[in-house]
């Protein structure tokens, strides 16, 4: 009785089969009847609830947006591209290192790489720049080069380079070792069989998940705020919170994640570009 | 007889090791295991410049691990490789400069797929014999002419069939102007149509008097260019001689029920 109406449906063009006896198809048109009516009831409700113009006062000050204007890009985004941008890079290279130390053949650079890795993979990125803003204290005298941006940059290094050194590995484990093998027997030594085959490969591979790691460091550097900036290092979190105190009124807010998203969403449209032409290459 | 085999488009490079000897290839005693498990079990071999040596067997015979040895793809476990007058296997021995005097083909082609053809066979004539631009595409597209891919110059490796990237494969190595050719079964992974399109370029490469090691399922071939056939079983060589003894004749049981095998794909007795 059950499997009659699923599988075969010789039901003439009028008969409509009552009650459990409904085909998939109208099934498939009721189930979706009922998301078009869920939906509708939804921003129905929402329509009427929310006081639009409470939330229009609050969020959408064109006048407020308009002061922040030229600092809004001229120091706070371009300090966030610089503490994410300058962190990415250092993430990488160290990511790298880390990377290749752990597929090394030498057992000690293998146990120091899974050391770090498993540290500051497990860490709250917060709680690393909390480490660093310390690390004066726990080391007179020291003082991390470049200043605040120095800082900023070094706590993203870290964050991202334990992530980039496993996403790294798996790029590099990927490349088929007939690619290594076909170098050396060309009489190139191992360093140039990584450098000239085998990473320029692994960095196609991994360009999905590395755009990410640059997405997920680009909003990371708003932890730069817990460091104490002030003034010219201000990036895009500290300067939008920082203005919608001083306004009481939090349009800036709005403008700062509108501002992110300019970055972020070209960024992923830049990432499948880039995919789509790695196929072609392969 | 000491000269290094000619080929005539590449003349041998004046860093290429020094081959003064007899042998193009000598191997004695040669010893590999893998684990506990020993895949060759005493290997003494030679092969003289000029010649053609196919080294046929049974799979898990040990033959591809016998030609990786010799260009140290594998490390033998024991015994002594001598190749173009270098003994490879003695430890001061520089494996990179070594392993220019000897190109190898792979089953699976192994080109370099972030790279056109051309840039294939350009890529270690750079880095490695430094040659400049203009010489390295000299010589590459001399090459690729001669495997007759000339106009796939800017093709990705993606883009040609399994043969075409075989016979990339093969100029690659040439534009090396290796003294040895290795050729790790070259035809195994091509579409039936496509294999004599590969086999026609070797045969070349014999006529002009590569020498050639080649391990290779292919027994038209074998008997028609081969200079010698060796018969490996079970980490050993069974027989070794000219392709009459060896394909036509076999003196060796274990030869015999190979070759019915291979040469009647029906008879499934084994």
């Amino acid at each position: 009785m059950t499997d009659q109406p699923t599988t075969a449906e010789p039901t003439p063009a009028g008969g409509a089969p009552g009650g459990s006896g409904l085909s998939p198809r109208k099934k498939q048109q009721i189930s979706r009847g009922v998301q078009y009516v869920v939906l509708v009831a939804v921003v129905v409700f929402l329509a009427l609830n929310i006081n639009w113009v409470d939330l229009g006062k609050n969020f959408t000050r064109l006048d407020i947006a308009e002061q922040m204007l030229p600092e809004l890009f001229t120091v706070a985004l371009k300090n966030t591209i610089i503490y994410s941008v300058g962190g990415f890079v250092f993430a990488f290279l160290f990511g790298l290192l880390f990377a290749l130390m752990r597929m090394s053949s030498v057992r000690p650079y293998r146990w120091i790489a899974v050391v770090y890795i498993e540290i500051f993979r497990g860490l709250p990125a917060l709680l690393i720049f909390l480490l660093i803003l310390f690390l004066p204290l726990a080391l007179s005298g020291f003082e991390v080069p470049g200043g605040t941006y120095g800082q900023g940059i070094l706590g993203l290094a870290i964050v991202g380079s334990a992530y980039m050194a496993e996403t790294l590995r798996a790029g590099l484990q990927a490349v088929p070792k007939g690619q290594m093998e076909a170098a050396r027997s060309l009489g190139m030594s191992y360093t140039r069989a990584m450098v000239s085959i085998v990473i320029p490969q692994a960095l196609r591979i991994v360009i999905p998940p590395t755009t990410n790691q640059f997405v997920s460091l680009l909003k990371d550097s708003s932890l730069v705020l817990f460091l104490g900036v002030s003034g010219d290092y201000v990036e895009l979190t500290k300067f939008g919170n920082d203005t919608a105190s001083t306004f009481a009124n939090a349009t800036p807010i709005l403008v700062v994640g509108v501002t992110y998203l300019l970055v972020t969403i070209p960024l992923g449209y830049l990432a499948s570009r880039l995919e789509g032409r790695q196929v072609r290459g392969r | 007889m000491t000269v290094n085999p000619a080929n005539p488009a590449n003349p041998v490079p004046p860093d290429a090791p020094a081959a003064p000897a007899t042998h193009a290839v000598e191997i004695r005693d040669l010893h590999k295991y893998f684990g506990k498990n020993e895949v060759l079990r005493g290997i003494d071999f030679a092969v003289d410049p000029g010649q053609v040596v196919c080294v046929i067997g049974p799979s898990g015979s040990g033959k591809s691990t016998l030609l990786r040895c010799v260009n140290l793809l594998e490390q033998p476990t024991s015994g002594k490789v001598v190749v173009n007058g270098v003994e490879l296997t003695h430890r001061d021995v520089d494996i990179d400069a070594a392993r220019r005097g000897v190109g190898m083909v792979f089953q699976q082609f192994n080109l370099f797929p972030h790279m056109t053809v051309l840039q294939n066979v350009m890529i270690s004539q750079r880095r490695v014999l430094k040659r400049g631009k203009a010489e390295a595409e000299r010589i590459a597209r001399e090459n690729l002419d001669k495997v007759g891919i000339g106009e796939k110059c800017d093709a990705f490796p993606a883009q040609l069939s399994g043969g075409q990237q075989q016979r990339v494969a093969i100029a690659r190595a040439l534009a090396m102007s290796p003294a040895l050719m290795l050729f790790d079964e070259p035809t195994s992974a091509l579409d039936p149509e496509l294999v004599g399109d590969v086999l026609t370029v070797m045969r070349k490469l014999a006529e002009e008097g590569m020498t050639m090691l080649v391990v290779t399922h292919e027994m038209a071939f074998a008997r028609d260019v081969a200079d010698r056939v060796v018969f490996m079983d079970g980490g050993v060589i069974v027989e070794d001689g000219t392709p009459e003894q060896v394909i036509s004749a076999p003196q060796h049981e274990r030869t015999k029920t190979f070759l019915r095998r291979v040469l009647d794909p029906t008879h499934t007795d084994i």
